[in-house]
């Protein structure tokens, strides 16, 4: 049905899955703006071996917004970085069952927050 | 669940006396209204007295001043491009509001598409159309000012008897959109003294589909729909008896509750914001403060996006709505408040808790107790709160 959520979708905007922060964060993706009603901030630790072991999300946005950080945030941890880095949109809107088409750029903003959150790791090891 | 249904300034339950009206007209009473036979003159009567309580309530001088259009956007239709259509030779300028309806904006585009001129005033904080602009804006060529009686997002209710007078004074046709009005509080064309006035339904209690707009006598008027002679040779179509007298008796009873309903929901009204604004921090009331409908509160909720809430309040049974971004289909922020100067941030939580004679106090607590945690665990998600509280 056109405009309505999958019961997926639904599923992850009631208990979203990873909220909050990681004070230690390896990274910090911000993508987004109020203006366009859409802001991700996705925290990720990165470990020795270059594995993802934690990620948590902060989102302002409509239902499609949160459901999208949280499997975002699901499908990256345990993943390496160079892993991460192929998840794209299609794979975060396929895992919650698809989004309506007027959503579907919910679903680009978590693949951006997530290399947004890579690329500031990437920086960061580089000056350490 | 506890189901309350706060969204009913997008549509409301109809009354069990409406449909009592309309049955025996979906069973024995099926005759054409244009019929001489007694069929016919049985569904002729129905209509005439419908017609009697349509007038009735919006106060017109004559019952042939109120032509039964499919509802309100039809009616808005008809009443924009019917004018325009018909005064054509005098000018091609319309002037209306900034926060019209999609009825009037999106055909006032249509004219404009079509060769017309149109000027959309603005409006202050509150909402409100600023006079000042309008007198200047009308000029030669002007033809007619469509000015909302009441706004469907925000409730706040327009200066439209001083804004008829500066159309009149310049000859120039004046045309409300009082959809969100009629039936809600008190609203009378003759004393207005003014041309067209729009009106529905299914925002009064009434049958969906159904509407009326009221056409002053010797309003120059160009129909939009061509058939037969029906509705006074302005509007073609084999009428809907049963939706006609549905329309009928929702103003009936409209008319005769008005008084009382209005002050009863006023006070809920405001003890719903009260409620609100003493359990939640950084809030904002959308609208005039005094001037809005008895019914209607648009309440913004800062560092949040409308949706979100609408589904949480949904899973809770309570229906509301928004004319932020998401629900509508549209992507961009509510027009309406983007006119009345809202930060664009803010515009994208607010929520309209639009009220009906079914609802209670018992629905008011209920709400007071489930949003707050609601509106707590979603700040707490929200990158943008913390920013506001340090």
């Amino acid at each position: 049905m056109e405009g309505q959520y999958s019961e997926k979708v639904m599923e992850h905007f009631r208990n979203p899955r990873n909220v909050g922060e990681i004070p230690d964060a390896s990274g910090i993706g911000n993508v987004g703006n109020p203006v366009c009603g859409d802001i991700m901030r996705l925290y990720i630790k990165v470990d020795q071996n270059e594995v993802i072991t934690d990620a948590k999300f902060k989102t302002f946005g409509c239902g499609a917004a949160i459901a999208t950080s949280s499997m975002v945030t699901e499908l990256v941890k345990g993943k390496t970085v160079q892993e991460a880095l192929t998840i794209s949109n299609r794979a975060v809107a396929e895992a919650l069952g698809g989004l309506p088409k007027i959503k579907m750029h919910c679903s680009v903003l978590a693949e951006e927050a997530l290399r947004s959150a890579i690329d500031d790791y990437m920086a960061k090891k580089k000056k350490a | 669940m506890k189901k309350v249904y706060l969204d009913n300034n997008a549509t409301t339950k109809m009354r069990e006396e409406v449909l009592d009206a309309m049955l025996p007209f979906y069973k024995d009473i099926y005759g054409n209204a244009s019929s001489i036979h007694e069929f016919g003159r049985l569904a002729r009567r129905a209509i005439d007295d419908a017609r009697e309580k349509v007038a009735g309530l919006l106060g017109a001088a004559s019952v042939e001043e109120i032509v039964f259009t499919s509802g309100g956007t039809e009616s808005d239709n008809f009443a924009i491009k019917g004018a325009a259509h018909a005064l054509k030779a005098k000018g091609d300028h319309i002037i209306t509001s900034s926060i019209e309806h999609q009825a009037i904006l999106n055909t006032c585009k249509f004219l404009e598409k079509e060769g017309y001129k149109v000027t959309y005033i603005s409006v202050d904080k509150d909402g409100i159309v600023d006079l000042e602009e309008l007198k200047r804006l009308i000029a030669d060529k002007t033809i007619l000012v469509s000015i909302m009686y009441a706004n469907n997002e925000v409730g706040t209710i327009e200066p439209i008897e001083e804004a008829a007078r500066i159309a009149k004074e310049k000859g120039v046709y004046f045309h409300t959109d009082a959809v969100q009005a009629v039936g809600k509080i008190p609203f009378d064309v003759k004393s207005l003294n003014i041309d067209l006035a729009s009106m529905s339904g299914h925002k009064i209690y009434g049958p969906k589909g159904m509407g009326a707009l009221y056409i002053k006598k010797l309003t120059k008027i160009t129909p939009q729909m061509q058939g037969g002679h029906h509705e006074m040779g302005k509007r073609a179509g084999t009428e809907n008896v049963a939706g006609i007298v549905g329309l009928g008796k929702a103003a009936e009873l409209a008319k005769k509750e008005l008084s009382d309903e209005s002050k009863r929901l006023t006070g809920l009204r405001d003890y719903l914001y009260k409620g609100i604004t003493s359990r939640i921090e950084s809030i904002r009331l959308n609208g005039h403060p005094d001037k809005r409908l008895p019914n209607t509160v648009n309440v913004g909720f800062k560092y949040l996006e409308g949706e979100s809430i609408i589904l949480n309040l949904d899973m809770e049974g309570i229906a509301v709505s928004t004319g932020s971004a998401c629900t509508s289909g549209s992507l961009e922020p509510s027009h309406v408040l983007t006119a009345m100067g809202v930060d664009p941030a803010e515009t994208q939580g607010s929520i309209r808790f639009s009220l009906s004679r079914d609802n209670t106090k018992e629905d008011m607590d209920y709400v007071l107790e489930v949003l707050p945690p609601i509106i707590k665990r979603l700040r707490d998600m929200s990158p943008l709160y913390e920013k506001g509280k340090k």
